[in-house]
């Protein structure tokens, strides 16, 4: 290379000067990120504390079918008979159909357990994330079914396009090791 | 019980107004009788850690291997090679995130923003590249970043852009960058992920528009080589600087330049800098005057700038969610708009104070004001400094690469009569053994 016979003037000090000043700032950069180190990578998860139901995650997400779907913690589940994530507001038959269900891809299972006892569970492979389910559920229910993310789907973007487009800000970034934002279990 | 239950829907539809209302435990947990097991709800884990450090293994590796590929091997197949492993790996395996260019905005959020911590391979990504140009010029650029790649494959037309056309619209990019800066620091937006043309097509699913942005960029690419890398990446901002100074860097021919003028038109990118005679006499004092009071503009340019970057920060401060918000709310609360929108809504439900809403969204637009001088004032040092840079004669002998705007491609060494003498020595040598 030619850099053995290079001149040693003016230019080539400033150069050189200019080089080591860069990449002394690419070392800060560097070790401030060092400094506020976080091992594990972030992802996202929506805080259903604050999630309003909007349904803009079925139809914001990159993906085709959404990363978003809805959880079912049956912690907090009233097992009721006229679920009201399950059935139509209307519904006058409390029996499975597309007349009587609020899911628009039926996606919600409900399996008799012991009377007056009623399992919901959700079919994930269905469900698109519409927040029907969670709307109905919340009002006028205990609020077991709310949406999360699912990171088996998720891409984690680096910026999430439905997160971009939520109107309460329900979306953060979380650690990859603690992905989820479940509700918690208070039986008081 | 099932009556029960029933009675207190219908009462709740009667009275209950449609705001949500969460953690209200209406019915108690059941007592099973007949021993059901309660199921936990499925967490499917995220995508592990051990995946991402792989990444920024083959990031370093393939950084690697393009340096040794454009300094050494000097050979345009086997970085065309790795240009199509980086399409595989880095866009269509890894979906494009996270991508060198989009790893800026996090770094910026990360300094401006006390609880924003960037993951340890996001801020690799972000500074692996940077400091292989440092060594070796724009390597990355050449066969790693696969927006770049997927530009570089489908320029099959080259034609020359005017140079005057090339440095005005390089503006572009710094413009972008300035705003990406501005957009990420504010906590508003990460613009350059949102307007990222390829990710559509790496994804194989996303926006529409996207999509269409991504096949125009793709199509113009076809005849214009590069336009994202050249007019629009704002990495390649940085990266064009720091190339500037690089240790080693590409060069035409393998040892010495014979001004045989055939690499003049290999370059699709406007790169290969002609050989300079001395500066004619006659226009010499006209451009010193030129220089003097470009000199003395500059700082005006800087002002200007700045002035007109924070004057329009009731504008820029609406790309952040607080401030539409804001605005929003009093639009509603002066009756200039009829109705809610779901944002809006969602904000009456949490019972904040909408005072404290107007504060936030003021404290925000002070800050817009803020950034905006620097978002301007950044615009018309890059202007100002432009323009000087154009009225200086660099005086050259031979037939260079211009290291900041060379993209490492390796379109041009077969064209150098030098590279295919080295290259018959080589294999010479080869069959002597």
């Amino acid at each position: 290379m030619a850099d053995e016979n290079k001149k040693f003037d003016r230019r080539n000090f400033l150069k050189d000067g200019l080089w080591g000043g860069c990449l002394a700032a690419l070392g800060m950069v560097a070790g401030s990120a060092a400094r506020k180190h976080k091992r594990t990578d972030l992802v996202w998860q929506i805080d259903p504390y604050t999630c309003v139901a909007c349904g803009n995650c079925a139809t914001h997400c990159v993906l085709e079918e959404s990363a978003v779907k809805c959880v079912q913690l049956f912690e907090i589940c009233g097992y009721c008979d006229f679920c009201p994530g399950y059935f139509e507001p209307g519904a006058n038959v409390l029996e499975p159909g597309a007349e009587n269900e609020l899911c628009p891809t039926g996606a919600i299972i409900r399996k008799f357990i012991e009377e007056p006892y009623y399992e919901y569970t959700i079919d994930e492979t269905l469900c698109i994330g519409c927040a029907k389910c969670v709307k109905g559920c919340a009002a006028f229910g205990n609020g077991s079914f709310f949406l999360q993310i699912r990171h088996d789907r998720c891409l984690n973007c680096n910026e999430c396009s439905i997160a971009a487009a939520c109107p309460s800000g329900a979306f953060r970034r979380v650690p990859a090791d603690q992905p989820y934002l479940l509700k918690k279990v208070d039986h008081a | 019980m099932i009556r029960s239950n029933r009675i207190i829907i219908g009462t709740a539809f009667l009275f209950i107004s449609c705001t949500l209302a969460w953690g209200v435990e209406r019915f108690p947990p059941p007592d099973f009788e007949g021993g059901y097991a309660m199921p936990s709800p499925a967490t499917p884990h995220a995508r592990q850690t051990i995946y991402e450090y792989i990444d920024v293994a083959v990031l370093f590796i393939a950084l690697g291997l393009a340096s040794y590929l454009v300094l050494k091997r000097r050979s345009r197949r086997s970085i065309f090679a790795l240009m199509i492993f980086s399409i595989l790996y880095f866009g269509f395996w890894r979906r494009g995130c996270v991508c060198a260019v989009g790893s800026l905005q996090n770094i910026v959020l990360s300094i401006f923003d006390a609880e924003y911590v960037v993951p340890t391979t996001v801020a690799a990504f972000f500074l692996l590249p940077l400091v292989f140009t440092l060594f070796f010029g724009r390597t990355f650029c050449a066969a790693v970043c696969p927006l770049g790649a997927v530009q570089d494959l489908v320029n099959r037309r080259p034609v020359k852009v005017p140079e005057w056309a090339e440095n005005g619209l390089r503006l572009l990019a710094y413009v972008y960058l300035a705003a990406a800066v501005l957009f990420a620091a504010t906590g508003s937006a990460f613009i350059v992920c949102r307007y990222d043309p390829f990710i559509s097509i790496f994804r194989l699913s996303g926006s529409l528009n996207i999509l269409i942005l991504g096949g125009c960029i793709l199509l113009i690419g076809v005849f214009v080589g590069r336009p994202y890398c050249r007019f629009l990446c704002p990495y390649g901002v940085i990266l064009r600087h720091l190339s500037r100074l690089s240790k080693w860097h590409a060069t035409i021919t393998p040892d010495e330049c014979i001004q045989c003028r055939l690499c003049e038109d290999a370059c699709p990118f406007g790169s290969i800098k002609k050989p300079t005679m001395k500066w004619p006499e006659k226009e010499y004092h006209v451009a010193k005057k030129r220089l003097a009071l470009l000199l003395l503009v500059l700082p005006v340019l800087i002002f200007l700038g700045g002035w007109a970057g924070s004057g329009i920060k009731a504008v820029t401060a609406r790309a952040h969610d607080t401030v539409r918000l804001a605005e929003r709310i009093s639009l509603e609360e002066a009756g200039e708009v009829e109705g809610t929108t779901d944002a809006s809504s969602a904000f009456r439900a949490t019972g904040k104070e909408i005072s404290a809403l107007y504060e936030e969204a003021s404290n925000i637009r002070t800050r817009f004001g803020l950034g905006g001088w620097f978002f301007g004032g950044f615009i018309g040092l890059v202007i100002g400094l432009k323009l000087i840079g154009l009225s200086v004669w660099r005086q050259r002998k031979e037939y260079e690469t211009d290291k900041a705007s060379c993209l490492a491609c390796g379109r041009c060494f077969e064209y150098c009569p030098r590279e295919h003498l080295r290259r018959k020595e080589i294999e010479e040598a080869s069959e002597k053994l």
